[in-house]
């Protein structure tokens, strides 16, 4: 069984452990450069992406995982997740870095603040529906031509892309690891 | 309430689910901009904006009110994390304006003068989340019962005296034990004796621990502290007086952040805890004229 993880810096770690373990793996929670020896997947949750990032600098993860990320290590983003990966950020701090595995655009909070947080359905290419959960997402505005589009959202105001792939590595802008659906997890853990 | 055809905002899941996101971090009482900031560089999840850090109003005395909406204002737009703000206990009008505000939080206070001695506000009314102090699980069950997403320990506001958090998150992971290990017929009187609504009780039962998460709030000063309480059960901490009333802010909040996701690791508390400067001075909390953890029923 191939290891999989789950960076354990901030946020929402334990639901994406128990996704994975529903699914038969028994997460790695990940604080140290150490934690990524033998790892084939790691998952970055949904949390504050700010947070993350100072936390994986001063946990002397940033360069490790970013060199894990570029040769052989499968990502899965979620949320926060996303924004790491995220190549572009838009409204971010003037400082904000990011790992750059997916040619995206994401933009902060790019569906509004807490109170326009939303849950609905999202339709995913090869999987169908799933429960989306939207909390302070970020928004995908614009993706690379190596970038699958999985799914779309249309807030009312033209689709955008909410979970992507490219090559390996995933993200999405909502959160399938607060609901019952596992469906997304099984298909990224599959594609180790 | 639709937001749009297919979809549902201010649902208790994305709700609860901010707070989830919150796990793991620090969340920091900041009266200006410029501590907003220093706090984000930190790697605070999210800013409580308030007026005056509760050292000082219990120092100043007098009401304590929800904050002016330009002192918000100013404070979200400093920042790109969360921005919390406090509404006094059973002031929903209050709590309208910050939800208008679009603050992320509404944290119904203790710190701040009672409005209601009664009732709190119905939280169930609202799109925005609410957090609440409790010292006990049945206040707080009340509080989720009312629609809160998130539960503080009360703790001490303003003392940097961690005693009275940790004496709340014990009896509150000590009563979650006891109904665990309770039977059916139990549960009824054990709902009366915690004056808490039954179905909360037998949830807590079933899954020994609460509908929402547990953060600790209340006296909090140091990165030991942070320590502390997370190895007690505490999912996040708040820290209100104890980075601003400190010697250098920007080494306790980052240092601070630091324990609160190493825990469990002593080799790096020790590390952070090193060369930081006073921690804010505090206070016995047997010394004490008003006790915070009071207010709230």
């Amino acid at each position: 069984m191939v290891a999989v993880g789950v960076l354990a810096l901030q946020g929402d770690v334990r639901e994406h452990a128990a996704a994975l373990g529903d699914l038969g793996h028994e997460a790695r929670w990940v604080r140290r450069p150490s934690d990524l020896l033998g790892l084939r997947g790691l998952i970055i949750p949904g949390g504050e992406s700010t947070t993350m990032a100072r936390l994986l600098v001063t946990s002397g993860l940033r360069e490790p995982l970013g060199d894990a990320i570029a040769t052989d290590l499968s990502v899965f983003g979620t949320c926060a997740g996303l924004i790491m990966l995220a190549r572009h950020v838009l409204d971010g701090r003037s400082d904000q870095w990011s790992f750059g595995a997916l040619d995206v655009t994401v933009r902060r909070n790019g569906y509004g603040r807490q109170v326009a947080s939303f849950e609905t359905t999202v339709r995913v290419a090869g999987i169908g529906d799933v429960p989306g959960v939207f909390i302070r997402a970020p928004r995908i505005v614009a993706t690379g031509e190596g970038v699958d589009v999985l799914a779309s959202h249309d807030h009312g105001d033209g689709p955008a892309p909410v979970l992507v792939r490219q090559g390996r590595h995933w993200g999405c802008s909502f959160h399938p690891e607060l609901t019952d659906s596992r469906a997304i997890h099984a298909a990224f853990v599959a594609s180790l | 309430m639709t937001a749009h055809d297919s979809s549902t905002v201010g649902s208790a899941l994305v709700k609860r689910g901010l707070a989830d996101m919150l796990r793991g971090g620090v969340i920091m009482d900041v009266v200006n901009p410029e501590q907003a900031r220093v706090a984000e560089d930190a790697g605070a999840v999210a800013v409580m904006a308030l007026e005056r850090v509760p050292a000082d109003i219990r120092r100043d005395g007098g009401v304590a009110r929800m904050s002016d909406p330009q002192m918000i204002q100013e404070i979200q737009a400093a920042v790109t994390i969360p921005v919390m703000a406090k509404a006094r206990i059973g002031h929903f009008a209050e709590a309208q304006i910050l939800q208008a505000l679009g603050v992320d939080y509404v944290d119904e206070s203790e710190v701040l003068t009672p409005a209601d001695e009664e009732n709190h506000i119905d939280k169930w009314a609202f799109t925005v989340p609410f957090v609440c102090g409790a010292t006990n699980l049945g206040e707080a069950l009340r509080r989720i019962g009312e629609g809160a997403c998130m539960i503080r320990s009360k703790g001490e506001a303003g003392t940097g005296n961690v005693v009275e958090a940790v004496r709340h998150l014990r009896t509150i992971n000590a009563q979650m034990r006891r109904l665990a290990s309770a039977d059916e017929a139990e549960l009824y009187a054990l709902a009366k004796d915690l004056q808490a609504p039954l179905p909360l009780v037998r949830e807590v039962a079933e899954t020994g621990h609460l509908p929402v998460p547990l953060f600790c709030a209340g006296g909090l000063a140091t990165p030991a502290d942070a320590s502390l309480v997370m190895q007690l059960g505490a999912e996040a901490v708040f820290v209100g007086s104890g980075i601003f009333k400190s010697e250098d802010p920007r080494r306790m909040a980052e240092a601070i952040v630091e324990a609160t996701t190493h825990y469990r690791d002593a080799d790096a508390l020790a590390k952070v805890s090193t060369g930081l400067g006073a921690a804010m001075r505090g206070a016995e909390v047997a010394s004490l004229e008003q006790r915070l953890a009071e207010r709230g029923w």
